[in-house]
């Protein structure tokens, strides 16, 4: 059984589809890299499955559970409940996230309150734990710390902290390292993955950094407008990628050209609001596109273990099949 | 022994455009009524070469003094200290009139495409403000130019009437693209030019920027913290450190030969699609140490596993690696490589 099911959920916004009928799993002990670029639906996505997804947008999903239960028909303070303790988020924006007006100790500890009890003295000791957890030097002495204090880095460490306050099964990460430099990076991700292991979480890592998730994620989700485009172990989806999107991204990578050799650009940007083009959304930009592709939505070809939103899958050479 | 010493060079092919010579900005902060002010070495004496057609790389984390480099190369800030010549001219002791003039050789172009152009001015606007203040050419002629400039980077003529906020990121780089080439420069500095785009739009402007250096044979000092872009757009690689050159390079040096620590930290660092490239993580302890109050010694000593007393007092200068042949120019300020002390192949660097 698995941790978190996601079947055909989507998210709109008036009628924009944010989010386009996606379908996925995490199991316990699993990293789960989901990547895109800008406004591929990766926030969004997960901001629904965390219940925040505010009016006007829409919700809705055949099936959406946590370890078995359904989240969209629990009651709302029931869910609000495993949200915040089993299922925790780390959010994409520090400095939206902790509150300039506390100190770090003040707000860690009414993030313990609200899911488990104890003293005051018992939940300072708990926040100076979490702290040194993180890897932050002289914990006590960061508890009366405003957020402004810290680096960028050491803000990063403690919402960590706060998110792994509760203890959860599952941890949401939404780009938890992008602000920072390499090697504080570096730092934030093998502190994530040491936790993850320990607690045998499953952890859901949101980046638009291909090779971080090549590096430590099980398996990898690819989105492109909303709409999940191939997923799979990532070692495989990053060695024979089966859709053209997703090797058109690898091969945009610097890394993928020795030298100053050009990068292979696609051309053109991800669609908006009010250019979503008819049939696949990759056809204005696909380089295999035919007409079938800008008239029929390709479906999902594969089970969820391996899938590819792809009339026409790329085979172990990279070329369409026929 | 400083290997910028030689003297100008005027041969074509590898005719010298711009010589950077101990380079320094200290700025004076506040700190309240009582306190003396402080000094921030933001830049603390770079030294450079850059040929025409090249690129030099500067990377380096937050703070290290990046930006603050490139505004003084632009001469948006003098430097306190060094020296800079464009083609054997130096341009700080030059008057007015003519710094005016030579500025509009040396272009910068910012990180951020939404910010650095102006909300209300359409493209073509934008693309001919420089040549109003700075040219006398003719209504008609600036437009031509512009729509010329446009093409090059593969914007449309329609876009001409258009204002910034209809564009997307990657065409929006591409706007401050065309307005550095506005005045036929030779160099264009480039801060963080693709930080903020997609890795697809990244790429094209990538090729874009590759393309037009190849056509015009622009020089460009291309700032970055993102070490892929950097090895695959770089000729040389300068990394800083708290304002101070760590180490300086060619691009197969730094990357396939990298001595001081810092470099093998941020290499190791960096994450990499291909398990083959991926090197053994080099942890390092703690984060950049305030610039207010810089460590002695070596700036790095405080999270380097190699530092000793030495490091702790004397600070390393930048020299020649003494285990390469000396004109393959190798710079590396870090006493533990000086005196062998770090071991490669335990490292995983290679
Ligand atoms: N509250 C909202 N109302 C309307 N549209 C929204 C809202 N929130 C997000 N969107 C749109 O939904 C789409 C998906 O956004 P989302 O934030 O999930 O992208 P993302 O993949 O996380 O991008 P990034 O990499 O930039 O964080 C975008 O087009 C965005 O503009
Ligand atoms: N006008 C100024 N007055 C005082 N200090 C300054 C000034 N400009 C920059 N600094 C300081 O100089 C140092 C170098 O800043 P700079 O912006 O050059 O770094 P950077 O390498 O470009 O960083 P980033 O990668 O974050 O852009 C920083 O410590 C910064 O706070
Ligand atoms: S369905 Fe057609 S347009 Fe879409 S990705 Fe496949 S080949 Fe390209
Ligand atoms: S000089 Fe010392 S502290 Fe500095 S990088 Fe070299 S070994 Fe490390
Ligand atoms: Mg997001
Ligand atoms: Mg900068």
């Amino acid at each position: 059984m698995s941790l978190l099911q996601l079947e055909n959920l989507s998210v709109t916004f008036g009628n924009f589809r944010a989010v386009d009928n996606i379908s996925y799993k995490v199991e316990e002990g699993e990293v789960l890299g989901i990547v895109g670029e800008s406004g591929s639906g990766k926030s969004v996505s997960s901001l629904s499955i965390m219940g925040l997804i505010d009016f006007p947008g829409k919700v809705s999903a055949d099936r959406l559970t946590f370890d078995n239960q359904d989240l969209q028909a629990m009651p709302e303070k029931q869910r609000r409940k495993l949200t915040g303790s089993d299922i925790a988020m780390i959010f994409q924006d520090p400095m939206t996230s902790l509150n300039p007006c506390f100190t770090v100790g003040y707000q860690i500890i009414e993030a313990l309150k609200t899911h488990q009890g104890g003293s005051k003295k018992e939940l300072k000791m708990r926040a100076i734990e979490l702290l040194t957890q993180v890897g932050i030097p002289a914990p006590e002495s960061r508890l009366d710390n405003y957020p402004h204090q810290l680096s960028g880095g050491m803000s990063q460490r403690v919402m960590i902290a706060m998110s792994i306050a509760c203890n959860p099964r599952l941890l949401i990460a939404d780009e938890p390292t992008t602000a920072l430099d390499v090697t504080i990076q570096a730092q934030i991700i093998d502190l994530l993955i040491d936790l993850q292991r320990q607690k045998q979480m499953g952890l859901v890592l949101i980046t638009h950094d291909l090779a971080l998730v090549a590096e430590v994620a099980h398996r990898v989700i690819v989105m492109y407008a909303g709409q999940i485009v191939e997923s799979g172990p990532a070692s495989e989806v990053f060695s024979t990628p089966r859709h053209p999107y997703t090797q058109a991204l690898l091969a945009s990578l610097p890394e993928s050209a020795a030298g100053k050799a050009r990068l292979e650009a696609l051309p053109g940007v991800v669609p908006g609001q009010y250019d979503r083009p008819l049939g696949c959304l990759l056809s204005p930009r696909c380089p295999y596109a035919t007409d079938h592709c800008r008239k029929v939505e390709p479906a999902n070809q594969g089970d969820l273990d391996r899938q590819v939103k792809c009339h026409t899958p790329l085979d172990s050479e990279g070329r369409p099949a026929a | 022994m400083n290997q910028f010493d030689d003297s100008f060079d005027t041969t074509v092919d590898n005719q010298l455009i711009l010589k950077a010579n101990n380079l320094k900005q200290h700025y004076h902060v506040k700190q309240g009524m009582f306190k003396p002010d402080a000094v921030v070495k933001a830049v603390d004496g770079i030294s450079f070469n850059l040929e025409k057609g090249k690129t030099l790389a500067v990377v380096g984390e937050s703070g290290c003094g990046k930006s603050t480099l490139g505004r003084m190369l632009t001469m948006i800030e003098t430097p306190t200290d060094g020296s800079l010549a464009h083609l054997g001219e130096d341009l700080l002791t030059l008057n007015k009139d003519a710094q005016k003039k030579l500025r509009q050789k040396i272009q910068i172009i910012f990180q951020n495409p939404y910010g650095s152009l102006n909300p209300r001015k359409k493209i073509g606007a934008i693309l001919e403000e420089p040549l109003v203040i700075n040219t006398t050419l003719s209504k008609a002629e600036r437009k031509e130019k512009a729509l010329a400039i446009m093409a090059k980077v593969g914007l449309k003529t329609e876009h001409y009437d258009r204002y910034p906020h209809m564009f997307s990121g990657g065409q929006r780089q591409r706007i401050a693209i065309a307005r550095g080439l506005m005045l036929d420069p030779n160099v264009i500095v480039a801060d963080e030019p693709v930080s903020a785009l997609d890795v697809s739009v990244q790429a094209q402007v990538l090729n874009l920027m590759m393309d037009l250096q190849e056509e015009f044979g622009l020089s460009y000092v291309f700032i970055s913290h993102d070490l892929s872009v950097v090895e695959h757009i770089a000729d040389d690689v300068m990394v800083m450190y708290l304002g101070k050159v760590v180490e300086q390079g060619t691009r197969k040096q730094l990357f396939e030969n990298p001595k001081h620590p810092y470099t093998l930290a941020l290499l190791s660092s960096t994450p990499q699609l291909s398990p083959e490239k991926r090197r053994i993580r080099i942890k390092l302890e703690g984060e950049l140490p305030s610039p207010l109050n810089p460590p002695s010694g070596c700036a790095f000593h405080g999270r380097c596993s190699y530092a000793n007393d030495r490091c702790k007092t004397e600070t390393p200068s930048l020299r020649l690696d003494n285990k390469e042949s000396q004109e393959q120019g190798h710079l590396i300020a870090c006493h533990a490589v000086e005196e062998n002390r770090i071991n490669l192949t335990t490292q995983g660097a290679a």
